[in-house]
């Protein structure tokens, strides 16, 4: 549902707090669709692990500042 | 290339890395490192502290090369694989406070986590009671993680800042080479055992790129295992205990015991609080030692303070008595480790950032 983006910006958080920002985020949620920020390649990676773990659909797209969104869908 | 890359950055890449980087600590001490000290990123920054005469323990002054392999194989591995990226601001002098700590409480242990691993890798049963204070460490951490604990989020930085740690490590690496007076070398002592130069940096440049890779990390294996029951980083310690017995078995150095150990004391009750001291910091920090060198390699700032955080710890625990030797701990050992668990807990209590 477009109207029910969740946005999270996760940007400049050490580790692990992109990954517990996500989970924070999607506790509760049985579909939806959430965007993540973060600025490094590791959390970006984390938070697609953490997700897909969980069942989600995530995809990453670059950002024009260098940074990632990862767009996480169920 | 590529596909060994995606090998490596897949889920099982850090059995690859974990495993390759045991094998190769093995052979570091097997060529001549100090015992169950193939890697020990605490011992080796202490012992570059010393090199530059921050402190004058004449036995542990050597500039080691692996560390500024590691920083450099990261540095290049991040560059090649567009992970570059300049960053910083993230409660720096905290950091810097960290970084002293965390050294303070391995020296009293003897070792950092890797040195942990891989002094059980070889028998060494003292260190058993380092991995528990290390993995209890890391679960007052998760605590404060838990109820918010944040030190705010960094910032990008100009292109330029993520070199100075890359740019000290080839100063490091040319005083190593050039030997100018003003840099201390041991003549007896750990510092003076050591695997030869040339090999101990292409050792420690392949693990940079490895660890750059796969995000190996001694102290988030432990973490991400009690908070999220994510086991991928716990596959690299896992692999990188293994080798290491394996390597270390196979070669006769596995010696199992307490007594006679080498570079280590028996004192079971300090053994365990370093450890607690240090994996607290670190975990507060968002990584090991290890980890802090290769993500100031990829131009992290705040790790770049936090590496300069232990070198002065390492200097501080010298210059004070604070550093643990064979016999058991320094005099002012036991002070260190409690003023330090204080400062830690008292960064985790006040640190709670709301995003």
């Amino acid at each position: 549902m477009a109207d029910n983006i969740i946005v999270v910006d996760a940007s400049g958080l050490s580790c692990p707090q992109p990954v517990m920002e996500t989970k924070k985020a999607l506790a509760g949620l049985s579909s939806g669709h959430v965007e993540i920020l973060v600025d490094t390649a590791t959390s970006r990676n984390n938070v697609t692990r953490f997700a897909e773990n969980q069942g989600w659909k995530a995809v990453s797209e670059e950002r024009e500042d260098g940074g990632f969104k990862v767009v996480l869908n169920k | 290339m590529k596909s060994f890359d995606d090998l490596l950055t897949s889920r099982q890449g850090p059995w690859i890395a974990g495993g390759v980087i045991g094998l190769v600590a093995v052979a570091l001490a097997y060529l001549g490192n100090p015992g169950n000290m193939g890697f020990c990123v605490a011992c080796f920054t202490r012992d570059i502290a010393g090199a530059l005469k921050f402190h004058n323990a004449p036995v542990v002054q050597y500039i080691r090369p692996e560390i500024t392999g590691f920083i450099l194989g990261s540095f290049l591995s991040a560059f090649l694989f567009r992970e570059y990226s300049p960053r910083g601001g993230s409660s720096p002098l905290v950091r810097f406070g960290l970084g002293v700590f965390a050294m303070l409480g391995a020296l009293v242990f003897l070792g950092c986590p890797w040195r942990a691993y891989l002094r059980v890798a070889g028998g060494d049963w003292n260190a058993l009671y380092g991995v528990a204070g290390l993995v209890v460490g890391v679960l007052i951490g998760i605590m404060f993680l838990v109820k918010g604990f944040s030190l705010g989020a960094a910032h990008k930085n100009p292109k330029f800042a993520g070199l100075i740690m890359p740019v000290i490590a080839v100063a490091l690496l040319a005083f190593l080479f050039i030997k100018p007076s003003f840099i201390a070398f041991s003549e007896k002592g750990p510092g003076s055992q050591h695997a030869p130069a040339l090999i101990a940096l292409a050792v420690g440049l392949l693990v940079g790129w490895l660890a750059q890779r796969t995000r190996f990390c001694t102290v988030g294996a432990i973490r991400d295992v009690f908070l999220m029951r994510d086991f991928y980083l716990f596959k690299g310690i896992l692999a990188f205990i293994i080798v290491a017995f394996g390597a270390n078995y196979a070669l006769g150095l596995f010696k199992p015991g307490f007594e006679s150990q080498p570079v280590a004391h028996s004192d079971q009750l300090w053994n365990f609080l370093g450890m607690v001291l240090s994996g607290l910091a670190f975990t507060l920090a968002g990584g090991c030692p290890g980890r802090q060198l290769i993500m100031a390699g990829e131009g992290d700032s705040d790790s770049g303070v936090f590496v300069l955080g232990m070198l002065v710890g390492a200097a501080i625990a010298h210059n004070f008595g604070a550093a643990s030797s064979g016999a058991g701990i320094g005099a002012l050992g036991a002070h260190v480790t409690i003023i330090g668990l204080v400062f830690c807990l008292c960064v985790g209590f006040f640190s709670r950032q709301k995003i």
